[in-house]
């Protein structure tokens, strides 16, 4: 009976451009500019598959701004138990250390956790670090890019999927997990889902909550600290044209006069 | 001038290319000292590619515990020289493994994390990252306020470019790995990379979209590739079609990439594909649509239909190959 917590994050939506290109994907659009990331719904859907295969409670963790709450009631109406929401004013501008800090600390607040399961990689961030720093912190092993988990009493094995090919992992509970793109479809919210989600608790902690001094965290006391940002010019449209007949013959003189060929 | 350890990126004794980009990097801001975390033999294969890139040092860090935990025993061993070399910094490559060994280390050693730096630079005492933010957007620079900065390089961030170095070799342990807190490899099933170079190694790169129809089709995209010695890409579409393996996919759930040369055939431009591929030096496409957003971005576009234009292109650069 594995407890799970499963780590959900909110990021900026970059799907209008989808809505157009892709009109055959349902999506939630309950909030215009910010959704729960597709990968997390990944890393729910396993949490739920684990749980209806082996009993244990899930609960969902989000450390970020109050909007998350839509994240996290999306996780919920997926079928998560409960939830954990770490929301402080103090967090603002927080580095991944500082952010692992902090999940790791809430992770501690949830009772007997045996499996923690977060996304690959944030779409926004791209940082593709936390579930590895939260192993590190947490003193866990890590089995990341998941494409395949399998729990039998306290082993765990996956089946890791990155650029280089498959990696056969295993380890004992409690660890980290992070899924990849191709673990599973996550499963739509029922009706009755999001009705019941609505009355599922939602336990909010601020950073003090969780015995970490709100000194420590947040822009001013990150690791690391921007310089300078530059907008980079956008890229302008060059030569364009039309095919008669030529146009693979155009490309090669365009590429020869650029010395690309 | 002081250290900067580069983590050695290599198959089987055979480098790849981002070492040597991160080497040519560290020479900006101190001297190389590569770090070669791997089975027992694997330095004395690896260790004259390293020097002609410049490393002035190599440690070598040789255990059969390397293949057998993940990532740990390469956390051990960086985390160790780190205390006890100080160098100005560490870069690792920003490959699925490189960044959560990189994540690893700055947990352990208390260290600013810079992530997907495309260079990096001394300003002063620092050592800053140059990043390529929210798909070449922005360009960020950053630094880390403590610690050893510990910097992931986005592969194809830097040109690498030669230079003798004297690859010193210092022999480190690999500290015995806590089995407990420890992931066990115990099998593996690399990759069987083609011909062709790696997708985020190379200089040109040839994509598919939806726009090619069908697995069958994508032979057209591979034929163009193949006459141009390029890497074959694909759009998350023409994944999810089941058109072409997930690994070759390009954008923003997919791989960056920045060749001197893109080519997208049958590929719309939507934003999140431009985000892996819109930092190439120069973009070609071809569209049946003149409405397609790639346009925008493209240096070159040829409203046409794939099939006919890619083929003649192909067979151009074939004869002029000769
Ligand atoms: C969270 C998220 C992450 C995403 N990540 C990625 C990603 O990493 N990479 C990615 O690519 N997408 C990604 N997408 C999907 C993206 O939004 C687009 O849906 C996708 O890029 C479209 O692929 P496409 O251009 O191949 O297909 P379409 O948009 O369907 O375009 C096909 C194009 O082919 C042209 N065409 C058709 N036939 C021919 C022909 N015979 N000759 C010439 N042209 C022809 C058409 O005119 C059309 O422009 C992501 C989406 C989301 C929501
Ligand atoms: N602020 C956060 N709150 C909850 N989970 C997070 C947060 N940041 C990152 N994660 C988890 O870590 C995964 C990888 O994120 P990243 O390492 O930032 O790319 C995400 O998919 C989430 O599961």
């Amino acid at each position: 009976m594995p407890n799970i917590v499963v780590l959900v994050k909110q990021v900026p939506d970059t799907y209008s451009e989808r809505r157009l290109a892709e009109a055959d994907h349902t999506l939630d659009r309950e909030s215009a500019d910010a959704v729960l990331d597709e990968i997390n719904e990944r890393a729910v859907e396993e949490a739920l598959l684990i749980k209806e295969a082996h009993g244990g409670e899930v609960t969902v963790l989000s450390v970020g701004p109050e909007r998350a709450t839509e994240a996290i009631r999306k996780a919920l109406s997926m079928g998560a138990d409960k939830a954990v929401h770490v929301t402080d004013p103090a967090l603002h501008g927080s580095c991944l250390l500082q952010t692992t800090r902090v999940l790791a600390a809430a992770i501690g607040k949830v009772d007997g956790v045996d499996l923690v399961i977060a996304g690959n990689e944030a779409t926004d961030g791209r940082g593709g670090a936390i579930p590895a720093m939260l192993a590190e912190v947490l003193g866990y092993p890590q089995l990341t890019h998941a494409r395949k988990v399998t729990v039998d009493g306290s082993a765990i094995t996956v089946t890791r999927e990155t650029d280089t090919g498959l990696t056969h992992l295993s380890a004992t509970l409690p660890a980290v997990v992070s899924v990849g793109e191709k673990i599973n479809e996550p499963r739509y919210p029922s009706f009755k889902g999001i009705m019941a989600a609505k009355k599922k608790p939602v336990e909010t902690f601020t950073v003090a909550d969780l015995g970490i001094d709100a000194a420590e965290v947040g822009l001013a006391a990150a690791s690391t600290t921007v310089l300078e940002s530059t907008p980079k010019p956008p890229r302008s449209a060059g030569q364009r044209v039309e095919d008669a007949g030529d146009g693979g013959a155009k490309i090669a003189e365009y590429l020869i006069g650029q010395k690309l060929i | 001038m002081s250290e900067v350890l580069v983590l050695v990126d290599e198959v089987d004794g055979e480098v790849k290319k981002v070492t040597f980009e991160l080497l040519t990097a560290a020479r900006e801001i101190g001297e190389p000292a590569a770090v070669v975390v791997a089975a027992p033999g694997t330095a004395a294969k690896v260790k004259e590619s390293l020097a002609a890139y410049g490393a002035a040092k190599v440690y070598v860090a040789e255990s059969d515990d390397v293949a057998t935990y993940l990532v740990t025993p390469k956390v051990d061993v960086l985390a160790n020289l780190v205390g006890a070399k100080s160098p100005a910094a560490v870069l690792i490559p920003a490959t699925a493994e490189g960044k959560e060994i990189a994540g690893r280390l700055a947990v352990r050693t208390g260290s600013g994390l810079l992530i997907e730096a495309i260079g990096v630079e001394s300003s002063g005492d620092d050592v800053v990252g140059v990043q390529s933010i929210f798909g070449g957007a922005f360009t960020v620079k950053a630094k880390s306020t403590r610690g050893t900065p510990v910097v992931t390089v986005r592969p194809g961030g830097v040109e690498a470019v030669q230079a003798q170095g004297a690859a010193a070799e210092e022999t480190v342990e690999v500290p015995a790995v806590d089995a407990a807190k420890a992931t066990t490899v115990t099998g593996r099933e690399p990759v069987v990379g083609g011909d062709r170079p790696e997708l985020t190694e190379a200089s040109i790169v040839v994509s598919g979209g939806r726009g090619v129809g069908s697995a069958e089709k994508f032979e057209v995209v591979e034929q163009l590739a193949d006459a141009l010695g390029a890497a074959v890409g694909a759009s998350r579409a023409a994944v999810d079609s089941g058109y072409y393996p997930a690994q070759f996919q390009v954008g923003q759930t997919g791989k960056t990439v920045s060749p001197q040369l893109y080519v997208a055939l049958g590929i719309s431009g939507a934003i999140q594909h431009r985000a892996g591929m819109q930092t190439s030096k120069t973009i070609v496409a071809v569209n049946k649509d003149a409405e397609a957003p790639i346009f925008e971005i493209a240096d070159f576009g040829v409203v046409g239909d794939l099939f006919a234009v890619a083929p003649q292109l192909a067979g151009e650069v074939a004869k002029r190959k000769g």
